[in-house]
């Protein structure tokens, strides 16, 4: 498909997004701040108001027609997400906050009961702070060691070393797809066949993948995958585990209260089946509902399409802003995905950021809670611009003239 | 941009530039660090303070504009002054760069500071105008409780 082609579905899509009716410091607006969260269309909005309007009650418990009608969408949703990711069972799709209560459920269950002093747990050097914490906090409690594997100055994983930082005390492997900070899309399934081969289990954390590239969890083979439905153009608050069942059967609930149970007697109380042993209290149910309308939406555009079109928007976004003097562009990998993350000599990230605000672009300044990213760079911060299926060239130049702006500003 | 120069005024971008007393100081006895980890701005704030007076002082550290420009602002104003005069400076600049209310504060009060009233129409930089301040007050602060325990 050439590009145009792609423009003209772009000029569609971003109909759909409400939000680009809405002016911005006087401007129209130019949201190039994907990797914090995506805006929603129409689609998600209707199928939060449909339930609180239409089908409101609470699910899994109530013998009424609502609460079989909320029951019926959240389930159907939870389908949806399941054929999304082309898992096995719906058993294994456990609905959580966002991809960081994923990666803490995993750290907490599987990890509390894995990992003894001694032990290793291996995460990467382009973590975001999610798939850092929690691991540390665990390490911390059994006396095991954070093992970093380390990246080169492109920002890619120095694969090597991965595999010398493999051993026989390894418990865990847990590494992000694509880096939220340097857009590094990471060779998971090569990381995932080593890590298998001496039988430790690899967590994927998702929150930048899913939205922008298609995803098999049974032919990449990853144990458990954490995302979070707000980057998928879904609401907050709702975001996904998905682990192997027969992982997830063996690990022990993560938090306790209503819905996953199947009986309580002050003596003894019996689990619920998966998933719901995972779902205590209440859950999201609008929220649920809303990332299963955002699966259809994204469905129905194709991954596959999205993935060459966002692409081809890189590509053509550190061409423009490699022409720029004095800009350098952090994260550099040869495979990327969607996140532009440059620095201007001698302005500051966060001064970037304001002058683009009055703009109308808004773009993210800051470390990206992945504070030990910015360390290796010897940097404080970057401004990030990274994109989504309804950004444009138009977007990229707009930014381009942003920059000069400061640049102006500055001079 | 005549809303972008109420914030990056002439003043500030210069002392952006070209930030003033922006050094270590040997002979300090007041020290103290900042650290902003919103934005990763980190500045380390050193005074000679005798008999109450700021003799010298310095700054080192790494920023926005805002916050540099303060910095260097800073230094300059203060240089000279008593701690409770510094201190008075401090909360009559904090009241210029967050006060909603409308009620001006006096910008004679505040000499060349005034420059940073256009911070107070960008919420989310009010921290990086006052970083500098925060930490010169904490320096003064903390050095205090040290000499009273000695």
């Amino acid at each position: 498909m050439t590009t145009a082609q792609y423009e003209l579905n772009v000029r569609r899509i971003r109909e759909d997004f409400p939000i680009f009716r809405e002016p911005v410091n006087g401007k129209s607006l130019v949201y190039l701040d994907n990797a914090a969260t995506t805006q929603k269309p129409q689609a998600v909005l209707d199928a939060i108001m449909r339930f609180y309007t239409k089908e409101c009650a609470n699910i899994h418990r109530g013998v009424h027609y609502l609460s079989e009608r909320a029951t019926e969408s959240y389930e159907t949703s939870r389908d949806k997400i399941r054929r999304f990711i082309n898992a096995a069972s719906v058993q294994e799709i456990v609905f959580v906050r966002g991809a960081t209560e994923a990666i803490n459920l995993v750290a907490q269950s599987y990890g509390r009961t894995h990992v003894r002093p001694g032990d290793e747990v291996l995460i990467s050097a382009m973590e975001h702070h999610s798939n850092i914490v929690p691991w540390q906090l665990l390490c911390e409690e059994k006396g095991a060691w954070l093992r970093i594997v380390p990246m080169d100055g492109n920002g890619e994983l120095l694969f090597e070393h991965y595999e010398r930082l493999l051993n026989p005390k390894t418990r865990m492997v847990a590494v992000t797809n694509v880096s939220n900070s340097l857009g590094t899309i990471n060779p998971v399934r090569e990381i995932i066949r080593l890590a298998h081969e001496r039988n430790v289990p690899v967590l994927v954390d998702g929150a930048q993948a899913v939205q922008h590239m298609r995803m098999d969890v049974q032919e990449l083979d990853c144990d458990f995958l954490a995302f979070s439905g707000h980057k998928m153009y879904g609401p907050t608050g709702i975001g996904v585990l998905y682990g192997k069942e027969r992982l997830l059967a063996a690990m022990p609930p993560y938090q306790g209260g209503g819905d996953m149970i199947s009986s309580v007697t002050f003596e003894k109380t019996l689990y619920n089946r998966l998933p719901y042993k995972f779902e205590a209290g209440t859950p999201n149910v609008a929220g649920g509902i809303g990332l299963g309308a955002a699966v259809d939406y994204l469905q129905s555009i194709g991954m596959d399409s999205i993935f060459a079109y966002e692409r081809d928007l890189m590509d053509y976004g550190a061409q423009v802003l490699g022409e720029l003097e004095e800009l350098r562009i952090i994260g550099t990998a040869k495979e990327k995905a969607s996140v532009l993350s440059f620095i201007l000599e001698g302005i500051h990230p966060h001064d970037i950021g304001t002058i683009l605000d009055r703009e109308g672009i808004a773009i993210r300044t800051g470390h990206h809670c992945t504070q030990p990213v910015m360390e290796f760079f010897g940097i404080p911060a970057t401004a990030r611009a990274s994109l989504g299926l309804y950004n444009t060239r138009d977007d990229i130049d707009a930014l381009v003239a942003g920059i000069r702006k400061v640049k102006e500003v500055f001079r | 941009m005549a809303d972008l120069r109420d914030l990056y005024q002439e003043v500030i971008l210069d002392h952006h530039k070209k930030p003033r007393n922006f050094h270590k100081l040997e002979n300090a006895n007041r020290r103290a660090d900042g650290y902003n980890p919103l934005c990763g701005d980190k500045l380390s704030v050193y005074m000679q303070v005798e008999n109450g007076v700021i003799r010298d002082i310095g700054f080192v550290g790494a920023g926005c504009a805002i916050s540099t420009a303060s910095a260097s602002m800073m230094t300059e104003s203060l240089k000279g002054k008593t701690e409770a005069e510094a201190k008075a400076v401090f909360e009559r600049f904090h009241e210029l760069v967050t006060n909603h209310s409308g009620s001006q504060p006096d910008p004679a009060a505040l000499g060349k500071l005034a420059v940073f009233s256009g911070v107070r129409e960008y919420p989310v930089r009010v921290k990086c105008a006052t970083l500098a301040w925060h930490t010169m007050h904490a320096a003064l602060e903390g050095n205090k409780e040290t000499v009273a325990t000695e």
